[in-house]
């Protein structure tokens, strides 16, 4: 099972990686998504995995709980990086809009060169 | 945090012109006279309690107030009264009053007086907790806060291109010098072991014997005179002169150029006494005397000739703290005093010329004194008493200075220093009487840019009481006797010989040097008009210009540099990031190794593994179908309910429902940017660059995934027992991520509510800016139709969203009564009833759903911050920290017996804020489908079966 976890964010991570690598603002937001997957499994996999054993306390004596605590900075890490990407989305959205164009990288230094005024 | 206080008074007065500066800038709106008096309110308060302290201070003791900060830093809150802070305290509080009355008058209608007044008490706190810091730390923050708000001062009239580049300059160089100053200190904390003053004052041996006390000095000296305008450092004073007048009374003349003086005063104990403190600090005043005499003789502007007159004799203060004696220690402290009154007058009546006559150039000025006789009484006798004439007090200090200077030997010469003051103390005659002679004496003139007359009494009140002052000391230097003495006692640390001030010393070298000084400083001026041609043939190095070129040097080495770093490539930094971050993981591993494993692995069942086969041919998908976007979206979304699925099974149930509900909202919002985007990308990086790609990613995948693995195989220790073993008891739940959430880390929880808040409302702002810019033209034109679906708001979905609306609320409710014990919560529920309001968004479009929502989602996300913080701030009343969590068991009719803790108001906060920051985002984005011209249904759908009849009736 490990190897499955492990492996999925490996191949989740360099996907990731190799999308924000790419020119266009949707494929490094299609990155960045990934990207989080990656990391959101990565942090809840600290915890370590278990199988049925959810960390809700049951009334009858001693049960096994898996570790709470990943899963709770999980939880809100995914709502964050939702609100995140939100975000990134809507300034990719407004760059193109503004400049009809939606490439990451600016062309070249010397064009964006402004005058320097005393 | 302890507070340990001798005296609460002193830390009142040193917060007073803080607190006080949130006043004037609402006061104003009361009008003029009201902010003044508001302004000058918590000065005169400060001031009366320290008038208050001050007997106590004059009969030797010292007052401290003190209250912990950071102590693991050394750094506390700690102030001290002795008597060169009482001087300095006095001189700050007493001149801020004048200043304030006297800028009352001065300041225009059209000047923003509450934001003066308001940097004024700025810098007036700054200044006093410079004088009152017990701790070098602290010392230093308020020396750097004068720097900033003189910044502001300087820079008051901002349409003035020389206001703006002399309060630059100002900064660059106080600035850099109380950069060096910091490392100065941090030294000098680091010798004696302690960064309190008391405790550095007493170390001086110490100090004077450590190897790094060179270091040290030249830091600190750096800080010293750059603040006070010490040659070479001195060019700043001239043109922060751009200030309005009561800034250039108020700071460059009485208070924040003495903090240079201040501080060489007050380090005195520490470090004066061996030669390098001689050759350095005194050749440097000695040096700066004269040279600053000699370019004020020659300038023309009233307001330039007091700059440098007053770099001339803050020249001479230093040279007199160098001269390392407690005698002339006492004598600068004297002429501190008597410097302030007769130089803050000078500068008043500089302004009030300026005000009346509309120009401050002393060639176009002369004759003033029929026209304003009162301001001439006042510039008179108060340049009187700068050029050091007899019954005036720049007189006493100036004979105490020259009797000083008289045997001090420099270098082997017993010359060098006397005829230097002597040249110093003539050329000071000289211009003191160029500001009398050429602006009131001589002739009327009839081609003033204004007809000049005597202001009225609010303008020449505070430099009158000034000049009373001067001639009061000077007639009766007993009066001040008790004020120097205790002040040079502080200063010199205790061994003062027997000194009494008085007029009349005898016939001593002093009397002659101040003779001869005064007869050819009169020659002097009498020849005036040949030598000024004669200067202004010279060349001379301009030190502005000298300025501009090191600045100009220093942004070209940094533009270079950031050019070179920073071309706006993002692709490629993060191609380093990358590849950065993984060698670094490397070299971690590499070095440290890894112990055994300690756990086993867990099997893998059939099912599972077709999930991850789903996973992994989905990840791939994304990569290779990246350029058709609306496919990507797809096989996106795939992978997020993978992934929900995987937490479901690895006992992760409430991760599973954020997933999915996250997953949901997310593909919704791309897919309403994605309409506004291109949908596909064009093939841009060649083979090489996506090989290069490639390896990069697999490096990274590999070792991410390789760094999961090695952990999941070995147990920590950890302190999730904790969390299982008191939820129940101690937060009151069973679902122990929940009460992790709201109660354990709630703080946590707290600032993440308000981060979704912000990017709610950031993207609010983004769309805001965008719908009022340029883009909206575009938008406007561009044309989507061929993205449009005809028939938008079909049947079915309408009717299904609106009878399931009810039901998904009722989920919502119901999730996020159960979150605490058991998978759900604020997060979830929040998301849950997005996702249903979503629906009638995307069903029956947004005008339609528009029209009938009541309330703003702004204001959930306020809610549910107030709500959450509220909960956590109830905590206080039961005198517990933020977000303790209290509960019970409450008994309503008709249900069972239920616990109802804090946690759930805490959780409402969450769930609200959530709802409104979701809400807010998609609302957001489909403004923009508005904009771009898409068609309001006032009808819930376009073809409604139900008039059929109707319809038809209308085509035929």
């Amino acid at each position: 099972m490990e190897i499955v976890v492990a492996s999925s964010v490996a191949a989740l991570t360099a996907a990731g990686v190799y999308l924000i690598l790419r020119l266009r603002t949707f494929a490094t937001i299609l990155g960045l998504a990934l990207l989080s997957y990656a990391v959101n499994v990565f942090l809840f996999s600290s915890g370590r995995l278990a199988i049925d054993l959810p960390p809700i306390l049951s009334k009858y004596g001693d049960a096994g709980y898996t570790d709470p605590l990943p899963q709770a900075l999980v939880l809100t890490a995914i709502v964050i990086s939702f609100g995140m990407t939100a975000v990134l989305v809507m300034v990719a959205l407004g760059a193109f809009v503004e400049s009809d164009d939606d490439k990451i990288d600016m062309d070249s230094p010397d064009e964006t060169e402004e005058g320097n005024a005393p | 945090m302890s507070v340990t206080i001798d005296d609460h008074l002193l830390i009142i007065i040193a917060l007073l012109p803080f607190i006080g500066a949130l006043v004037p800038g609402i006061m104003i709106r009361a009008g003029r006279n009201a902010c003044a008096t508001f302004t000058a309110v918590p000065t005169a308060l400060a001031l009366i309690m320290l008038l208050v302290k001050a007997p106590a201070v004059m009969s030797g003791q010292v007052i401290t107030a003190e209250i912990e900060w950071l102590p693991q830093l050394g750094l506390s809150a700690s102030f001290f009264l002795d008597g060169l802070g009482l001087l300095f305290a006095g001189m700050i509080l007493g001149v801020g009053l004048l200043i304030t009355l006297y800028a009352r008058f001065y300041l225009s209608g059209d000047d923003p007086m509450g934001q003066f007044y308001t940097f004024l008490l700025l810098f007036q706190g700054a200044m006093l907790g410079i004088v009152l810091s017990d701790n070098i730390l602290l010392l230093l923050i308020f020396w750097e806060l004068t720097s900033l708000s003189s910044f502001l001062l300087i820079g008051y009239w901002k349409h003035l291109p020389e206001g703006r580049q002399g309060a630059r300059m100002a900064l660059a160089v106080t600035g850099a010098g109380g950069l060096a100053m910091i490392g100065g200190m941090l030294i000098l904390g680091n010798i004696v072991g302690s960064y309190n003053l008391t405790d550095i004052l007493k170390a001086g041996d110490l100090i004077r014997a450590s190897d790094w006390y060179m270091p040290a000095l030249i830091l600190i000296l750096l800080g010293a005179f750059t603040k006070s305008a010490q040659f070479p450092f001195h060019f700043w004073l001239p043109h922060a002169m751009a200030a309005p007048t009561p800034v250039s009374a108020y700071l460059h003349s009485a208070t924040m150029v003495k903090a240079g003086v201040f501080l060489m005063a007050r380090m005195w104990p520490a470090l004066a006494g061996t030669d390098a403190w001689f050759y350095i600090v005194a050749t440097t005043g000695l040096v700066t005397m004269v040279i600053g005499a000699l370019i004020a003789l020659f300038k023309d502007d009233l307001k330039a000739l007091l700059a440098y007159s007053t770099v001339s004799h803050l020249g001479l203060l230093t040279m007199l703290l160098g001269f390392g004696t407690p005698l002339a220690a006492m004598a600068a402290v004297f002429h501190i005093i008597n410097h302030l009154t007769f130089k803050a007058a000078l500068f008043m009546t500089a302004g009030i010329v300026d005000h009346e006559t509309h120009t401050r150039d002393i060639k176009r000025l002369g004759g003033l004194r029929k026209l304003m006789p009162i301001t001439f009484v006042i510039g008179t006798l108060a340049a009187l008493s700068m050029a050091g004439i007899p019954l005036l007090n720049g007189f006493l200090s100036k004979e105490l200075m020259l009797e000083e200077a008289a045997h001090t030997k420099w270098a082997g010469s017993y010359y060098a220093v006397p005829v230097m003051a002597t040249i110093g103390a003539l050329l000071s005659v000289a211009y003191s009487f160029r500001f009398i002679g050429h602006v009131f004496l001589g002739p009327v003139r009839d081609d003033y840019p204004s007809k000049p007359h005597d202001p009225p009494f609010g303008l020449w009140a505070a430099p009158a009481l000034l000049v009373v002052l001067v001639v009061l000391i000077g007639l009766m230097p007993f009066l001040a006797e008790p004020l120097v003495k205790t002040a040079a006692y502080a200063v010199t640390g205790g061994d003062m010989p027997y000194f009494h001030l008085k007029i009349w010393h005898g016939f001593t070298p002093a009397l002659y040097m101040s003779g001869f000084a005064t007869l050819a400083g009169f020659i002097l001026l009498l020849m005036h008009a040949p030598l000024d041609r004669i200067w202004a043939a010279m060349p001379r190095p301009e030190a502005k210009a000298i300025f501009d070129r090191l600045i100009a040097a220093l942004v070209a080495v940094s533009r270079r540099i950031s050019e070179a770093t920073h071309d706006g490539a993002m692709s490629r930094y993060l191609a380093i990031f990358v590849v950065a971050t993984t060698a670094l993981g490397y070299l971690a591993w590499r070095d440290a190794g890894m112990p055994a494993p300690t756990r086993e692995l867990l099997p893998i069942p059939p099912l599972v593994f077709v999930g991850w086969i789903l996973l992994l041919a989905a990840t791939v998908s994304v990569v290779f179908l990246h350029r058709q976007r609306f496919l990507a979206l797809v096989v996106i979304g795939v992978i997020g309910l993978t992934i929900s699925v995987g937490f479901v099974y690895l006992s992760a149930p409430d991760l599973a429902l954020t997933q999915i509900s996250v997953e949901t909202v997310t593909i919704m919002l791309l897919l309403l940017a994605l309409h506004y985007m291109p949908k596909s990308s064009p093939i841009e990086s060649g083979t090489g660059r996506r090989l290069r790609d490639g390896v990069i990613a697999l490096a990274a995948g590999g070792g991410v995934g390789a760094l999961a693995y090695s952990f999941m195989l070995r147990n920590t220790s950890t302190i999730s027992q904790y969390h299982l073993d008191n939820s129940y008891e101690g937060g009151g739940g069973t679902n122990v991520v929940n009460v992790i959430l709201v109660d354990f880390r709630g703080y946590d929880t707290y600032g993440e509510i308000i981060v979704l808040g912000i990017a709610g409302l950031i993207i609010y702002a983004v769309i805001e800016a965008l719908l009022n810019g340029p883009a909206a033209r575009k938008l406007r034109n561009a044309d989507f139709s061929a993205d449009r679906s005809r028939d938008r708001h079909p049947l079915m979905m309408v009717i299904a969203t609106r009878v399931m609306m009810p039901v998904a609320f009722m989920v919502g409710a119901y999730i996020f009564l159960r979150g605490h014990n058991q998978p759900g919560g604020g997060f979830v529920a929040g998301l849950v009833i997005s996702i249903a309001l979503l629906m009638q968004y995307m069903a029956s479009g947004f005008a339609w759903t528009q029209m009938r929502q009541r309330i703003h989602y702004h204001s959930f996300i306020g809610w549910g911050v107030l709500v959450a913080g509220l909960t956590g701030a109830a905590a206080w009343l039961y005198a517990s920290p933020f977000l303790t969590s209290l509960y019970g068991y409450v008994k309503l009719p008709l249900i069972e017996k239920f616990g109802i803790g804090t946690a759930f108001f805490f959780d409402l906060g969450v769930f609200l804020a959530v709802l409104g920051a979701v809400m807010l985002m998609l609302h957001s984005l489909s403004r923009i489908a508005r904009f771009a011209g898409e068609t309001v249904n006032v009808e819930p759908m376009d073809y409604d079966p139900s008039d059929h009849g109707q319809a038809e009736e209308k085509e035929n």
